[in-house]
C-alpha cells in the first residue's frame, strides 16, 4: 500500500513528527537498562518485518522532507558532498547499489529497469524517472553518488581501501551529528578516529580496522550509535555548531518533551564490487522525549540509562548541560519495575 | 564452510583446454541470474568434492568484470601438487555442479594510479585478464610485461595482443627474452603503480629492485598466492574445541580442520589475508611456514601458524582452535 510521506522540516519550525507506526518501529537502541561503549558489530541482514531492518535501505515517512532539508543543506554548502577523483566507479556502485535495494524493497515507489548499461530510475516521491548510461558520468546531471544520494535517506561516507588502510575518499554528509566530511575527506581510518574517548585503545580500532577490511561483497555488517539532540536538526555539523549548540541551553522541563531528541544511528558497511571500495551508510533516525514514552518499557529504560552514564560519555554525547533536568523528567516515568529484555517494545 | 565468503550455486558451462598446461573452466549460475559484479584482480574460492574429501582452492577470474553472465578461471596443471588442478583437469566437464565463493579481492588496482604498470609471469597473468579489461573498458592506462617459458606456454598472449596491441610487451624464457627491470621502473612517470603476479622469485626480485630504485611500498602491489603444499602426515591437537586430528600427505591442515567440523575464518586458502591465523598452544618439533601474512619474527617465535599453507612436523603440536 505504500508509505504515506510527511510534509515536515527539520529547522525553523520543526514541524517533523512520528506517526505511532513509527514510533513502535524505532531502533530502540538499549537491549538493558544500562550501557557501555563497544565495537557491536553484527551481520547486516533482514530483520523483523515492521521494524527498520525489514529492508536492508530502509525509507520511511521522513524520505521526501529529509531529501529536501538534504537539497537545502547542499544549496548553502556543496561541500558536503565530495569526491576526489579516482572514486568515480565506488560511485556507480554505490548507486547500482541504492537503486537495487530500494526498488527491492519498495516497488510500489521505485523502479529499476536496465538493458545492458542503459538504466532507467523511476523514483515516484521525488518526481524523478531518468534513463542514463551506466558509467557515463554525462548521462546524469550530477556525478553519480551525488545523483544516488541525492535520493537517499543518510549519509555516506566511502572508503577507498588500500595499503591495509581505509581511506575516506568520498561522501554525502548533511545529517552528521557533529563531525564534517570537509575535514576528514582524505583521511585514513586512523586519522579521522582519533578524537573519540573511552575506546581511545589503539588495540580496538585496531581489530575494527581488520574487521572493515575484510567485509566481504554479498556480507554486509551493521552497529548501531547513539545520541541526543535538541529539537529534530537532522544538520548538526561543526560548520552549522553557532546555529545548534545554543540550544542546548533552551532545554526546560516543560519543553522536554517536544525538543529533546533521541538520535539513533544505524550504520552499515558494504563492499561495493567494481571499485573494491567500503560504503558506510549512515542513516539518521529521531524520536522526540514526548513520543519516545509512550512505550513505558523505553521510559524506563532509558531512565536508567541515561542517569547511570558515566560522566566522560555524557561529556562526550554532549548531555552535561541538560542531563538533569532529563533524569528528573524520565524519573516520573520509571516506576521502578523490571523491563523485559531486547530492545523492542513492549 | 559457514566462515568463509557467502556462496554461489554454479553450474560449469565450458571446458577449454589453453594450451598442454592449462585449461580455462567457465561457471554460469544454476537459477540463470547474474553473478555478482567483481573488480579485476578478485579471486573465487572453488570447491572441488573429489570423493569423500573436498579442496577449496583459490584462482582469480579473468573474465572482464563487465560480463557478469559467467566466471572464468584458468587452472594450470600441477603435477606434483595436491592434486586440485588435476581433479579440475580430469573431472570437471561441462554440466557438472559446482560451489564457488563470492568474489574476494586481495590485489585491487589503486584507481588512484596514473598509469599502471603490470608485470606477469606464467600463470600469474590471470588476475590481469580482469585488470586489463576493467582498465580499458574506463579509459586507464596501463602496459603490461609478460615473461612466459615459451610462446606456446603464453596462456592468452595472443589474445591480449591482440586487444591492447603495443600496451603488451612478451618475453620467452627459451629465447633469452627477460625485462628490463631497472630500466623499465626508472623510466615510468611519476603516480605510476606497480603490480606484480607470478613465481615467488619473479615477486621476490620486481620487490626488491622497485625498493632499491625508491619505489615507496604503498605503490608496490603484489599476489602471492601460495598453494598449499603436499608433506609428511602429523597429529594436532585442538585446545578449545577438544580435538585430536590428523593432516593428511595431500590435505592442508585447515583442511584437515575442516573436515574434523572446526571452521576457522579464511578467505583466501593462500597464505595471504591473515584469516586463519592460529595462536600456538604448545609444540615440539619443527614448522613448515609457507604464508605470505606473518613476519620473520613471527615464524620464529613458533607462536602462530596460517593453516591454510603451513606445515609442521615433529612430535606434537597443540594449536587453539
Ligand atoms: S586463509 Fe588467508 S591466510 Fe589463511
Amino acid at each position: 500500500m505504500g508509505i504515506t510521506f510527511r510534509k515536515e522540516t527539520f529547522r525553523d519550525d520543526f514541524t517533523f513528527n512520528n506517526s505511532p507506526e513509527h514510533i513502535r518501529r524505532f531502533p530502540f537502541p538499549f537491549h538493558e537498562d544500562s550501557y557501555m561503549y563497544a565495537v557491536n558489530i553484527e551481520p547486516h541482514v533482514v530483520g523483523p518485518k515492521g521494524s527498520v531492518l525489514e529492508n536492508l535501505i530502509d525509507v520511511d515517512e521522513h524520505y521526501v522532507a529529509e531529501m529536501q532539508d538534504r537539497a537545502l543543506v547542499l544549496a548553502e554548502d556543496p561541500l558536503r558532498c565530495q569526491s576526489l577523483p579516482h572514486m568515480t566507479l565506488a560511485g556507480w556502485d554505490l548507486l547500482e547499489l541504492l537503486m537495487e535495494q530500494q526498488a527491492l524493497g519498495y516497488p510500489e515507489h521505485f523502479t529499476l529497469t536496465r538493458d545492458g548499461d542503459r538504466w532507467r530510475w523511476i523514483n515516484r516521491p521525488l518526481g524523478i524517472d531518468d534513463t542514463f548510461t551506466f558509467g557515463d558520468t554525462s548521462t546524469l546531471p550530477y556525478g553519480p553518488m551525488e545523483y544516488i544520494t541525492r535520493q537517499s535517506q543518510g549519509d555516506f561516507c566511502i572508503l577507498d581501501q588500500r595499503d591495509g588502510n581505509l581511506w575516506m575518499d568520498a561522501g554525502m554528509v548533511t545529517t552528521q551529528a557533529d563531525w564534517s566530511l570537509d575535514f576528514d575527506i582524505g583521511m585514513n581510518f586512523f586519522e579521522w578516529h582519533a578524537p573519540v574517548p573511552l575506546a581511545h585503545e589503539k588495540g580496538i580500532f585496531v581489530r575494527a580496522l581488520k574487521f572493515l577490511t575484510n567485509i566481504q561483497q554479498g556480507k554486509p555488517a551493521r552497529r548501531l550509535n547513539w545520541t541526543m539532540t535538541i529539537n529534530p536538526r537532522l544538520d548538526t555539523s561543526p560548520e552549522n555548531y553557532h546555529k545548534w549548540g545554543p540550544d542546548r541551553a533552551t532545554v526546560t522541563p516543560e519543553n522536554l518533551g517536544d525538543k529533546v531528541h533521541l538520535r539513533v544511528e544505524l550504520q552499515s558497511f558494504w563492499r561495493l564490487p567494481r571499485s573494491n571500495g567500503i560504503v558506510f551508510p549512515i542513516r539518521c533516525y529521531l524520536i522526540k522525549m514526548g513520543e519516545l514514552v509512550t512505550q513505558p518499557k523505553w521510559a524506563r529504560r532509558l531512565h536508567r540509562v541515561i542517569r547511570d552514564l558515566p560522566e566522560e560519555l555524557a561529556t562526550y554525547k554532549g548531555l552535561t548541560r541538560y542531563r538533569p533536568t532529563l533524569v528528573e523528567w524520565l524519573s516520573k516515568l520509571d516506576d521502578g519495575s523490571a523491563t523485559s529484555p531486547g530492545f523492542g517494545p513492549d | 564452510m559457514s566462515t568463509g565468503t557467502t556462496k554461489l550455486d554454479v553450474v560449469v558451462s565450458d571446458v577449454v583446454p589453453v594450451n598442454e598446461l592449462v585449461t580455462r573452466f567457465h561457471f554460469r549460475r544454476r537459477d540463470g541470474e547474474l553473478l555478482p559484479t567483481f573488480s579485476g584482480g578478485a579471486h573465487v574460492v572453488v570447491e572441488m568434492r573429489d570423493g569423500d574429501r573436498t579442496r577449496l582452492n583459490p584462482y582469480s577470474l579473468m573474465g572482464s568484470p563487465l560480463d557478469t553472465r559467467e566466471y572464468t578461471i584458468s587452472v594450470r596443471r600441477d603435477d606434483v601438487g595436491r592434486g586440485g588442478s588435476l581433479f579440475m583437469h580430469r573431472s570437471v566437464n561441462p554440466g557438472l555442479e559446482m560451489v564457488v565463493s563470492y568474489p574476494v579481492n586481495l590485489f585491487s588496482l589503486d584507481l588512484r594510479a596514473k598509469k599502471h604498470l603490470m608485470l606477469a609471469g606464467g600463470i600469474g597473468i590471470t588476475p590481469f585478464m580482469a585488470q586489463t579489461a576493467q582498465l580499458a573498458g574506463s579509459g586507464g592506462n596501463f602496459e603490461l610485461h609478460y615473461t612466459c617459458r615459451t610462446a606456446s606456454l603464453g596462456t592468452y598472449a595472443d589474445v591480449l595482443q591482440e586487444r591492447y596491441g603495443r600496451r603488451v610487451r612478451l618475453y620467452h624464457d627459451d629465447r633469452d627474452e627477460r625485462i628490463e627491470l631497472d630500466r623499465l621502473l626508472s623510466s615510468q612517470p611519476l603516480g605510476t603503480h606497480l603490480y606484480v603476479c607470478g613465481p615467488t622469485g619473479m615477486i621476490n626480485w620486481v620487490r626488491e629492485r622497485a625498493a632499491a630504485l625508491g619505489w615507496p611500498a604503498e605503490t608496490v602491489h603484489y599476489e602471492h598466492f601460495a598453494a598449499p603444499q603436499p608433506g609428511l602426515p602429523f597429529d594436532v591437537t585442538l585446545a578449545v574445541s577438544g580435538k585430536t586430528i590428523r593432516v593428511g600427505e595431500q590435505q592442508s591442515l585447515l583442511e584437515a580442520m575442516e573436515a574434523a567440523g572446526v571452521d576457522p575464518p579464511y578467505l583466501c586458502r593462500g597464505g595471504v589475508c591473515g584469516q586463519c591465523e592460529t595462536n600456538v598452544v604448545s609444540y615440539d618439533g619443527k614448522f613448515i611456514h609457507n604464508d605470505h601474512w606473518l613476519s620473520e619474527e613471527d615464524h620464529r617465535s613458533g607462536c602462530k601458524i596460517m593453516p591454510c599453507v603451513s606445515r609442521f612436523e615433529g612430535k606434537s603440536l597443540v594449536l587453539e582452535r
